[in-house]
């Protein structure tokens, strides 16, 4: 924000916000009960826009062979994941677990070498081995055409800043939109198969590759470069020889991030007919087998812990800016050769003399019996326990919201959404906000709008509350926060999808069931920025107010809390965007809204049209509670009355 | 960020390091191609692609569409194509609509249990002629609404949808405010049930289940608890010889009534469930093809093989393999000469 900006804020208001808040909710509270049940747009399933959709879905299928490129993309992707399946396919067990102990080695060292070997043998062991490689094989192809492509366009984009400014919004809206939500226009272009599981993918995981490369050339010191061009060096030797090399530990960092979003999209896949674990958790999904999908789920956190950590590794080597020392260099080449006779070594033991063995039986071990038992007792002995909850959540918070939300004029949820906005977040977020809602209603999708909208909101506000609560008990327990960490490590890597099984077991087919999925999915960097927020506050004011006669819970409240208002923001933001992924989701168990109909749009010929535009109604909802949230977080820091700068000043 | 050391900062020691840093890429690169390219030469050495793995034969991909009397007809055909016949068998698990979006790639060669997609056959069996008919499976099919046995004996007029509205209140549920619930399953199965709550002027609510075995521990769950529930439910299914459930009567079929799905205020027909193949499998498919198309079973069987699975605690193999072993008399005839 410019000077002249903050100034213009400094004087403007001169009615406080909360008196504004207060006529804005006074005016909106008049109004509905005056018009309410009048200029509601209710929920049209044969609406005009749905089925000209559906006949340009038919033309798209009569043509398709006809659309430029779209069939050799099509074999060239399926003959890429093809070669990928293939060479992983054909590694004997030893041969694999051998190849990930000798990468880890050559990588990291001794400790690393047996993080992978002991990971890839525990596909065997939890008996996923052939669905566990598939993932594997299909991620890494997945991965590589999300490099081929998003690093050269990083690069433009860290170079020309016209570039950037075109592609960071295109990114934005990759990262809000759904997973779901494109599967079936993907599907209708490239037909069922590992081509269209490759690209989806590929989609979803790309923005990191993209945006990390470009921070890191941006990154690179100026001065280097100035040196550079002084030295005469082209833009191209410039490139080569000085950004990209100085860039290269930040963009390892990008395909790391790719790598682990490109796991938890490769699951959703299956619905296009992905090889994998997808197909273990689908099945258990469909069966409500919640101790399957949990060793389903445990099988992707491993692969997502080998490369995370591999990756790690690879980014500390590039960047260790010193030469090793003579011992030291003849002990990473002793290492490396041993990794390579262990690479060979086990490759041979599996391929020539055991030939192509089965993992053996003996050593199986799996949590889907313990986790089912859990389960049983819980939805026989808990009944009540979880209807309770259910039920008060249904009926005290879901339907009445719901009620109001789709019961008022269309205009009115226009107006108190463009005045939040506003108050919030300032006039760029309101303009943003009214945008998107009057698209919703050019959808037709007004009404599944709101319920989604509901259902995003209550389950906001117990992924904050509750997010708030844990990362405040862990910021003040240590030991609390470290019995926390490896939990919410694995929460993080789950694929979303697994947590509607369990919610699904214990609370049916319904909207809360939605809200709990996303609860679990949405917590963990809530809880985690909470929990920074309040650590980033510098000791001395906290001595100052304990010196000040504050009780733990006045410097909770009055200071720990308020100076980490910017984290919390940003952990709202955060968790507004993941509760809206999952309550789509949702729609596969009984959720409503526009969760049911991207779903539908899916598994439903006739249903396509709405489908898609309820991908689209969803993208529009992400896009507006995201800038709003965002907004909060701009105004907060940009504002001079901020909370850290009234302690000081208290203090 | 802390990964530059103390005195490293100038300019040249970037430089320098930067070359350093490169020499160690390529080292652990070349090693790692190394040992790939020797994997390689073994595994090829070696021999066996994952195609030729189960059999000489070919691959044969089976779409399985998500219930468990679709797995049971998956589990016999796979287990006499594999042991039998030395094919390699592909399971697909894909909804209904999808899986006839695999026959043009090859990505699918056999839907085993169709439940009647009039629209889908007529684009990809008559118009674009990627798929072929291949017979019936000997089921029969049939769709219906149907409520708990105790719910019929306590009120005996609830068996007619025109009585549905006069107890729609004994449905509600948390989901449905003052309407009465109607519990659909997997939003892709073959229904119209929306239609039909519209059509019949029904007070209720279409809440998806979102599968079958979700809408098995509803049913049952309603027979022991005497709770009332009205779902869409189907046979043949192995819990219909374990726990009573009365069909509700809607107006009669009649042909071309299913016609608009959208003005659709009519029952569900009965229907053969038919196999349905790619062309290009129908004609280079050989003995594959012709096992499918004799494959020809009853409800009882196919209830037999879907209890295994289901209440036994059997892998599908492991019930298909049972199945098999027990009843020779009947497969025998299926495998072409």
């Amino acid at each position: 924000m410019t000077a002249a900006g903050l100034a213009a804020q400094r004087i403007v208001p001169t009615v406080p916000r909360s008196a504004w808040a207060l006529l804005l909710a006074a005016s909106t509270a008049v109004l509905y009960l005056a018009f309410r049940g009048q200029w509601t747009l209710p929920h049209n399933n044969d609406a005009e826009l749905f089925s000209s959709i559906n006949a340009l879905r038919e033309t798209v299928e009569d043509n398709r062979d006809s659309i430029p490129l779209i069939t050799p993309i099509r074999e060239f992707v399926d003959a890429l994941v093809e070669v990928f399946l293939t060479v992983f396919r054909s590694f004997s067990w030893p041969g694999l677990v051998a190849f990930a102990g000798a990468l880890g080695l050559a990588i990291g060292g001794w400790r690393l070498g047996l993080l992978g070997a002991v990971g890839v043998a525990a596909f065997g062991v939890l008996g996923l081995w052939e669905s566990s490689v598939d993932t594997l094989a299909l991620t890494l192809a997945s991965v590589l055409l999300a490099l081929v492509i998003g690093i050269p366009l990083g690069i433009l984009a860290g170079r020309s800043n016209r570039v950037l400014r075109w592609i960071s919004p295109v990114l934005d809206v990759m990262q809000i939109m759904p997973t779901f939500a494109y599967l079936a226009p993907l599907a209708l272009l490239f037909l069922i198969g590992p081509a269209t599981a490759a690209i989806a993918t590929m989609i979803y995981a790309i923005p990191p590759a993209i945006r990390i490369t470009a921070y890191g050339i941006r990154g690179v010191s100026p001065t280097s470069v100035e040196a550079a061009n002084a030295m005469g060096s082209t833009r191209s030797q410039v490139l080569r020889k000085v950004q990209l090399p100085m860039a290269f530990p930040t963009i390892v960092l990008g395909i790391n991030q790719t790598m682990m979003m490109a796991l938890s999209m490769v699951v959703i896949t299956v619905l296009v007919d992905a090889p994998g674990l997808g197909k273990d958790i689908i099945r258990a999904l469909q069966q409500v087998d919640v101790g399957a999908a949990f060793d389903a789920g445990i099988a992707i956190v491993i692969i997502a812990v080998i490369i995370d950590r591999l990756m790690s590794a690879l980014g500390d080597r590039v960047s260790t800016r010193v030469a090793p020392g003579a011992a030291a260099s003849r002990r990473r080449r002793q290492q490396l050769f041993l990794a390579v006779a262990i690479a060979i070594g086990g490759v041979i033991v599996g391929r020539l003399i055991l030939s192509d063995p089965e993992f053996p039986d003996a050593i199986a071990f799996s949590f889907q019996g313990f986790i089912n038992d859990i389960t049983n007792w819980l939805r026989t002995n808990a009944t009540h326990v979880t209807e309770a909850i259910k039920n008060v959540v249904t009926f005290g918070l879901i339907n009445p919201i719901e009620e109001v939300l789709t019961s008022a004029p269309w205009w009115l949820v226009l107006y108190a959404v463009v005045g939040i906005a506003i108050l919030v977040g300032g006039a760029g977020p309101a303009i943003t906000a009214a945008v998107c809602l009057v698209l919703i209603i050019a959808l037709s999708l007004w009404e599944h709008s709101m319920e989604t909208l509901t259902t995003v909101l209550v389950a906001t506000a117990m992924t904050l509350g509750f997010g708030l609560l844990l990362g405040v008990a862990s910021a003040r327990n240590k030991r609390f926060s470290a019995g926390l960490r490896p939990l919410l490590d694995t929460a993080q890597t789950m694929p979303a999808f697994v947590y509607l099984i369990p919610a699904v077991a214990l609370f049916g087919p319904t909207r809360f069931t939605g809200v709990v999925a996303a609860l679990i999915y949405a917590i963990p960097p809530v809880i985690r920025l909470t929990e920074a927020g309040i650590k980033a506050v510098p000791p001395t004011i906290v001595e100052a107010a304990t010196s000040a006669g504050s009780t733990p819970r006045q410097l909770l409240l009055k200071v720990q809390l308020p100076m980490a208002r910017p984290a919390l923001l940003v952990a709202a933001n955060q968790g507004i965007v993941m509760v809206l992924a999952m309550v789509v989701v949702g729609g596969l168990v009984g959720a409503g809204g526009l969760g049911y109909d991207v779903v539908a749009g899916f598994a439903r010929r006739d249903f396509f049209g709405e489908g898609f535009a309820a991908g689209i109604a969803i993208v529009l909802l992400g896009v507006m509670l995201d800038r709003i949230t965002q907004g909060a977080g701009r105004r907060q820091r940009a504002n001079p009355r901020s909370a850290a700068s009234s302690m000081v000043r208290s203090a | 960020m802390a990964s530059s050391l103390p005195g490293g900062t100038g300019e040249d020691q970037e430089e320098e390091s930067g070359i350093g840093m490169k020499t160690s890429i390529r080292r652990v690169a070349a090693s790692i191609a190394i040992a790939g390219l020797v994997i390689a030469a073994c595994s090829s050495g070696g021999g066996g692609s994952p195609a030729g793995g189960g059999g000489q034969a070919g691959t044969v991909n089976i779409a399985v569409n998500p219930w468990v009397g679709y797995e049971a007809d998956a589990a016999v055909v796979a287990y006499l194509l594999e042991k039998e016949l030395g094919y390699n068998v592909e399971k697909k698990d894909l909804k209904e609509d999808v899986s006839w979006q695999g026959f043009p790639t090859g990505e699918v060669d056999v839907i085993l249990e169709d439940w009647g997609h009039p629209e889908l056959q007529k684009k990809y069996v008559d118009e674009d002629k990627v798929a072929q008919i291949a017979g019936t499976t000997g089921n029969v099919g049939i769709i219906g609404w149907y409520v708990p046995g105790w719910m019929a004996e306590e009120y005996p007029d609830i068996t007619d949808y025109k009585n549905l509205n006069k107890y729609a209140d004994l449905f509600k549920t948390s989901e449905t405010g003052d309407l009465g619930q109607f519990l659909g399953s997997d939003p892709s199965y073959v229904q119209y049930d929306e239609a039909l709550v519209t059509n019949l002027d029904l007070n209720y609510k279409v809440i998806f289940s979102g599968g079958e075995a979700a809408t098995i521990t509803a049913l049952q769950q309603a027979v022991a608890n005497k709770t009332p529930l009205l779902a869409y439910w189907w046979d043949p299914q192995w819990l219909n010889s374990q726990v009573e459930l009365v069909r509700v009567k809607l107006p009669p079929y009649e042909p071309g009534c299913d016609a608009d799905l959208e003005k659709v205020a009519c029952d569900y027909p009965e229907t053969p469930l038919q196999k349905v193949v790619s062309t290009k499998f129908a004609t280079e498919g050989g003995k594959a093809y012709e096992l499918i198309k004799n494959f020809n079973w009853t409800n009882e069987d196919q209830n037999v093989v879907s209890d295994y699975i289901t209440n036994k605690d059997m892998t599908p193999e492991a019930a298909g393999e049972k199945w098999v072993k027990e009843n020779e008399d009947k497969w025998k005839a299926w495998i072409p000469k």
